[in-house]
């Protein structure tokens, strides 16, 4: 069988200019001054993976390191400077705090808005939603608009929508970690349910405990180069002997 | 080429929800509040042509040649506002929708897309203020009414096109947004909808008739106004401008979308 991503020496390259470029006044004058392109950073350097299905994989390393860079990517989010990716089924991206969310919708509309990102239709997130209403405890609150949310309350509301069916893939970033003890438990017994119904998870965590309970493989980036790629637990261990060798 | 034409296949049955719900959001962002709602679609191109045809009657006085000038107007005006919002909405459709497209993959084309569909939905309801001012204009029907939504279709298509390049645009440089609010006043000069075409002088009449606008009006008023089969001068007029436009916007915004993220 194939497999469901495959990453191939993908490369991503930002401009860090120290403004943005976004009249045509300031374009000409930096294009006149051979400012643009001026600094260039390259947040991943010729990454190559490949994830099978029914996989669970962790992403680690320090802030900065690439995890959310190769999360958006294989998301579709950012297009690769260089190099290829390859994704095969569909996918339910949790990057960041209320992703696909429009914050001044309220939680109901965002269920359905959300639930059609995702290629849902109405009447089927309709017959969902007291589902995810009930698993995300919003209550009376998902009448109420998203930007008057708490960090939890965003998480639990897209945590609740893009695991209401079985993706083939599930990318979890960071997003659990606003959630209370009893949410997060909740989270990963969902999650582990899902694994068994054969979905690949691609997670990111700075819990190492969490990423050894959950995830089977890990990944570790560190300044935009693939450190790692093997069991959660060496990996982890690798990466933890990593800082602890700078501070000794 | 049959992977590809199977990817959009998959990608127009899995986002249609989504271009669903955009425009259910636009149609409500738009008369939330408003104690009328809908209604004003519908009251407000009425109310505009009872401004308008009392000013320009008493003003200008222009010689109608036996038609209802109310209802020349108000075509020319509900085809021309169609224009104008649909591109004014589409020109902020990706600025706007930052938030979505940051975090999740969606095609990008699809919000400006939406954007002019909604519009084009309150275009429709505002076809209804015509329907009640024929009756009192008195003015003839004839079966080329039926033909009415040809132009409506080019139109559309021809909005479109133009909605997806300054979508676009406007992600790199947002001076577009200042300069196109000129643009738009121009060409509404430019184009025939308050003053009749008999007016435009013989050595300016061949740059009036670049203006695609020009004709889909033209074709319009033919069917509703004049109750006559629209020339196929008007018929071209309308098809190849259209489709050009459409696929055009369609490339150039293909091209520009890639580095979108980083900007927005």
């Amino acid at each position: 069988m194939q497999p469901v991503i495959e990453v191939k020496n993908v490369g991503m390259r930002f401009n860090l200019a120290e403004e943005k470029t976004d009249t045509l006044k300031e374009f000409f004058l930096k294009l006149a001054k051979h400012q643009l392109h001026f600094n260039e950073f390259w947040a991943l350097k010729d990454v190559s993976l490949t994830i099978e299905k029914g996989e669970s994989v962790a992403l680690i390393g320090k802030n900065g390191s690439g995890k959310s860079t190769l999360l958006k990517l294989i998301a579709g989010v950012l297009a690769p400077t260089k190099g290829e990716i390859i994704t095969r089924g569909e996918i339910a991206p949790l990057i960041e705090l209320g992703a696909g969310f429009d914050y001044d919708l309220t939680g109901r509309e965002n269920v359905f808005l959300n639930g059609a990102v995702m290629g849902f239709d109405r009447a089927f997130m309709e017959k969902h939603f007291d589902e995810i209403l009930d698993f995300s405890e919003l209550g009376r609150f998902i009448d109420v608009p998203v930007k008057n949310y708490s960090s939890g309350m965003t998480a639990r509301l897209g945590f609740s929508i893009a695991t209401i069916t079985n993706p083939d893939i599930l990318i979890v970033d960071e997003v659990l970690a606003v959630g209370d003890e009893r949410f997060q438990k909740k989270c990963e017994e969902r999650i582990r349910r899902l694994l068994d119904n054969n979905t690949t998870l691609l997670f990111v965590s700075h819990n190492a405990e969490k990423v050894k309970d959950i995830c089977k493989r890990a990944i570790w980036l560190d300044e935009g180069n693939l450190m790692v790629d093997t069991d959660s637990k060496t990996a982890c261990d690798a990466y933890h002997a990593s800082f602890e060798n700078k501070n000794a | 080429m049959k992977r590809k034409l199977e990817l959009w296949a998959y990608q127009a049955r899995k986002f249609r929800p989504l271009v669903k719900e955009l425009i259910k959001r636009d149609l409500k962002v738009k008369y939330r509040r408003s104690f009328l709602g809908y209604v004003w679609s519908l009251l407000n191109p009425l109310l505009m042509m009872a401004v308008m045809s009392l000013v320009f009657s008493h003003f200008f006085r222009f010689q109608m040649e036996g038609v209802s000038y109310p209802l020349y107007l108000i075509c020319g005006q509900t085809l021309f506002n169609f224009f104008n919002e649909s591109t004014n909405q589409s020109m902020f459709a990706i600025l706007g929708n930052a938030t979505l497209l940051k975090k999740v993959y969606i095609p990008k084309f699809i919000f400006p897309l939406a954007r002019t569909l909604s519009s084009f939905v309150t275009m429709s309801f505002s076809l209804g203020a015509i329907v009640i001012v024929i009756p009192f204009t008195g003015t003839p029907i004839t079966p080329y009414i039926l033909l009415f939504w040809v132009p409506l279709v080019f139109l559309f298509l021809f909005s479109c096109g133009v909605g997806l390049v300054l979508s676009a645009l406007s992600v790199y440089f947002r001076d577009i947004t200042h300069l196109y609010s000129v643009v738009i006043l121009a060409w509404m000069y430019f184009t025939p909808i308050f003053y009749p075409t008999t007016i435009i002088p013989d050595h300016l009449s061949l740059l009036f008739k670049l203006n695609p606008l020009y004709h889909f009006i033209a074709f319009f008023r033919d069917t509703v106004v004049y109750g006559c089969m629209p020339s196929s001068a008007t018929w071209l007029g309308c098809a190849v401008p259209g489709v050009v436009v459409f696929l055009l916007g369609f490339l150039i915004f293909r091209k520009l979308q890639k580095n979108f993220i980083l900007y927005i």
